[in-house]
């Protein structure tokens, strides 16, 4: 009996010391001698981020590191934090003109009931190949018809959807009405049509209002029927309780100031997103207090009235009059280039430390997820990249990347791919 | 009256036609960093350009007596960017009517007042090969032009290029993306086909050629029979037996390393010279096969996954590839990305690091070695063209901007003269003239 009272003592001992052991030690990881960029503050040229489980412990000058801690040597390297695409469909489009491969777009003009981190494919080919440029968190947002449905935030790593999502929902998306041209191609919507849309969309927000009206009267007086499950209208109602923001895709002036009169006559909240004429109605824009997240800057100016820089020096013109921006890539296969669109606009007039803040702390800021991400502050998730210089520069390379206090593979397709063919190729010669 | 006006306009049109082709202007590029490509850096150099050629690269040279002096401190001054792959300046693109359609060419379409010349200016590009499109596997002849914009369409037309032809392979000719499409399919459909049909149309321009050899010879007789007949006249086989006598050069847009192969044997079996190799995502597969033959390719550096045969393009094929003795360049095939080609070179930096002025051969000198014009354009040097681009940081940097892109000692984009004229109009438009 002793004899094994002994043995189940020692057990638990070997148990315990293991699990207590690795709590003590194994939940630090301290970056060293790395110059960090936290965007929210001055530089620090020769600090360390202590990371505890998931979140920044401590990020200074003079760390005391935990004995035991897990040390990463970033001399050489500036620490980051991990960017965030403001608008895109990774994991939602594989191929693009491949329809097997697209689930961001449904049929039908309402759809407020879709949810596009339920469509999400984690293995998607795009996602480590984002990630490995610095990005580590994205909005994956539906598109298409005249209410698109709802887009969701996800971290940049993870086997399933619900090991990805950060925050879903995180906007209603709708596609404004245009009763000017957006583009070369595209039709131009007669004016008539345009208002029809935009009174529709009007209807479908009191209609929810109502809905939920009659709800609540229903609640309370047993008496009085309750109105039949609507899914339109009850995917509405975070929308018209404000606590859900509407992104609004629009393009032309004329149309950012009908979006602008929509916003302020229904008194929701809202995000822009597109704006490719925002230059021409900036201070309307700042005005009303509406961010924007501009859209993909790969594209010809929306009119050559314009000038062919009008793109490039549209967010530029935003910030300057006081609008709070953040960029996207507007894609899935070229996500991976998100900064290029900041360091872009950089080109045409935008300060670099504005264009750095509208792919870190902006987005965070305008996707409602600040205090865990956006910048290298205590408390905040470990999101971090480290580089070898200016995580805007096309040159730059990216070498570490930490998502959530974890470091995350940095391999991807184009590393594999490669990699598969170099000893057929060396064999061959 | 009549009379003298009709000889008048003659007399008019004779001196036009005789007047020298455009002579090319001269200036002076003063104080620049100048990225020569093939010479290295010259951290603050001057160029002279006189009558459209370089006439002379260095520090400290003085301006002839009425030579412009452009000033470009603290700027960077490159070789205007070279597009090898677009379908820019031209009024159509692919002949659909027919599956092989060998008799057409780009030069007689040409379309100089294209808003997308202008476009291509502003980002530093000053030549372009402009091309039939990959819905025929055998398609047209390409052009190469100078982006000399408001010139007529000729005096675009860069004589000193290869004369190109145009062939398709892979889901664009087999019509593989027509999702939706209604009416019969044409064939080929497959690759079998388009492989089948290209070889067909070869070994008929064969029999075309010795037709047309066999009538030589014998009309060249002494006593050739009095019913003798040339054959009949066939555009079509025209160009594809110039193709067989090696005086034009394939340009083949691939995407699968397979197909590629296959169309290399093709080549052989009909003794055909293959310039380049468009889009080809999968170059990095067979490196060996493309170094050995001495072929080069057009490649996207990164847009890739807009369809499955594009699903295994990798962004660092073009460093790999380039590293590893094939001839690369970068081209837009896009009226807007022709705008950031340099941005493109600079990601052969990120994605497999190149060394810098590697990278940037990618849109200056390996596009002129594949158009044939590495002799007169592609690098700054003494006795080439003054075809010159000046970006206000490191052309290989994200922050970086065109600001001034010349052609021929001309300035065809010049952004401080953009910007001031839009001052200007802005203006005028806030202020309505009286009356």
């Amino acid at each position: 009996m002793k004899k094994h009272i002994l043995i189940l003592f020692s057990i638990l001992f070997i148990v315990a010391s293991l699990v207590f052991g690795q709590n003590e030690t194994k939940p630090y990881t301290a970056v060293k001698n790395v110059h960090i960029v936290p965007v929210v503050g001055d530089d620090i040229p020769a600090g360390t981020i202590l990371i505890k489980d998931k979140f920044i412990e401590a990020i200074g000058k003079d760390i005391v590191i935990p004995v035991g801690a897990r040390i990463v040597d970033g001399a050489g390297f500036y620490a980051y934090p991990g960017m965030i695409d403001s608008y895109c469909f990774l994991g939602l489009s594989e191929i693009s003109s491949i329809p097997a491969t697209i689930d961001h777009r449904e049929t039908g003009r309402i759809n407020p009931q879709l949810r596009s981190t339920e469509a999400l494919r984690p293995d998607s080919m795009h996602i480590p190949i984002t990630r490995s440029n610095g990005i580590t968190a994205a909005l994956v947002v539906p598109s298409g018809g005249l209410i698109a449905g709802q887009s969701g935030l996800i971290r940049l790593t993870g086997w399933t959807p619900g090991e990805m999502v950060i925050k879903s929902p995180v906007a209603m998306h709708v596609e404004f009405p245009s009763i000017s041209r957006r583009g070369f191609q595209r039709e131009q919507a007669p004016q008539e049509e345009a208002s029809k849309q935009v009174i529709e969309l009007k209807d479908w927000l009191n209609k929810a209002r109502f809905y939920q009206k009659r709800r609540e009267t229903a609640a309370k007086n047993l008496l009085l029927p309750m109105p039949e499950f609507d899914e339109k209208l009850d995917f509405l109602l975070p929308v018209v309780d404000g606590e859900l923001p509407l992104m609004i895709s629009v393009y032309a002036d004329k149309d950012i100031r009908a979006a602008i009169k929509f916003v302020q006559e229904e008194k929701i909240k809202a995000i822009f997103f597109g704006v490719t004429q925002g230059w021409k109605v900036a201070e309307e824009i700042a005005e009303a207090g509406i961010p924007a997240v501009i859209g993909s800057l790969y594209d010809m100016p929306p009119s050559w009235e314009d000038g062919y820089d009008a793109l490039y020096r549209n967010p530029a013109a935003l910030q300057k009059a006081g609008v709070k921006i953040a960029f996207s890539s507007q894609s899935a296969s070229l996500a991976k280039d998100l900064p290029y669109h900041a360091a872009k606009a950089a080109a045409f007039g935008l300060d670099k430390r504005e264009a750095l803040r509208a792919v870190t702390i902006n987005p965070a800021e305008i996707l409602g997820v600040a205090d865990i991400m956006g910048s290298l502050e205590k408390g905040k998730l470990a999101n971090i990249v480290l580089a070898n210089g200016d995580i805007l520069e096309l040159r730059t390379t990216i070498s570490r990347v930490f998502i959530d206090g974890q470091e995350v593979d940095l391999s991807s397709i184009y590393t594999e791919l490669l990699e598969k063919y170099k000893p057929r190729n060396k064999e061959k010669k | 009256m009549k009379k003298m006006i009709f000889l008048f306009s003659c007399i008019l049109i004779l001196s036009f036609a005789a007047s020298p082709a455009w002579p090319g202007g001269s200036l002076l590029v003063k104080n620049g960093t100048i990225l020569t490509v093939t010479k290295g850096v010259i951290p603050r150099g001057d160029i002279l350009i006189m009558g459209g050629i370089i006439k002379q690269i260095g520090e400290n040279i003085q301006a002839p007596p009425g030579v412009q002096v452009i000033d470009a401190s603290g700027k960077f001054v490159l070789p205007g960017i070279i597009d090898s792959h677009s379908h820019i300046a031209l009024s159509g693109t692919n002949e659909t009517g027919d599956v092989i359609t060998a008799e057409v060419d780009m030069a007689d379409v040409i379309d100089a007042e294209d808003l997308s010349i202008f476009t291509a200016l502003s980002g530093g590009v000053t030549m372009v090969h402009t091309m039939h499109g990959s819905a025929n596997p055998i398609g047209g002849r390409n052009v190469t032009l100078k982006l000399k914009r408001g010139r007529p369409s000729d005096e675009l037309v860069v004589p000193q290029a290869y004369k190109a032809l145009k062939f398709a392979l892979g889901e664009n000719p087999k019509q593989a993306n027509r999702i939706g499409a209604t009416g019969p399919p044409r064939y080929p459909v497959s690759r079998m086909g388009v492989n089948a049909i290209i070889r067909r149309e070869l070994l008929r321009a064969r029999t075309y050629m010795s037709q047309w050899d066999r009538y030589n010879e014998v009309s060249k007789s002494k006593s050739p029979p009095k019913t003798l007949l040339p054959p009949r006249r066939d555009l079509r086989l025209d160009t594809l037996a110039e193709l067989l006598r090696g005086n034009l050069v394939a340009r083949c847009h691939s995407y699968r390393a397979d197909e590629t192969l296959e169309f290399i044997n093709l080549s052989k079996e009909f003794g055909f010279k293959i310039a380049c190799f468009e889009h080809i995502p999968e170059a990095y597969k067979i490196v060996p096969e493309l170094a050995g033959e001495g072929i080069g390719i057009s490649i996207f550096l990164d847009n890739w996954a807009y369809k499955v045969e594009a699903a295994e393009g990798i962004a660092p094929m073009a460093a790999y590839c380039a590293q590893n003795g094939i001839l690369v360049s970068i081209n837009s095939d896009s009226a807007e990305r022709i705008r950031r080609l340099f941005n493109d070179a600079a990601k052969a930096i990120k994605y497999g690091g190149l060394p810098e002025e590697e990278a940037l051969k990618l849109v200056t000198l390996n596009p002129a070695i594949q158009l044939g014009v590495e002799k007169i354009a592609g690098s700054l040097e003494a006795g080439k063209h003054g075809d010159v681009a000046i970006f206000n940081e490191h052309p290989l940097s994200a922050y970086t901007r065109c600001e001034m892109t010349i052609i021929e000692g001309e300035v065809y984009f010049d952004r401080s003269q953009y910007l001031s004229e839009r001052e200007e109009a802005a203006k005028q438009k806030k202020e309505p003239k009286k009356g």
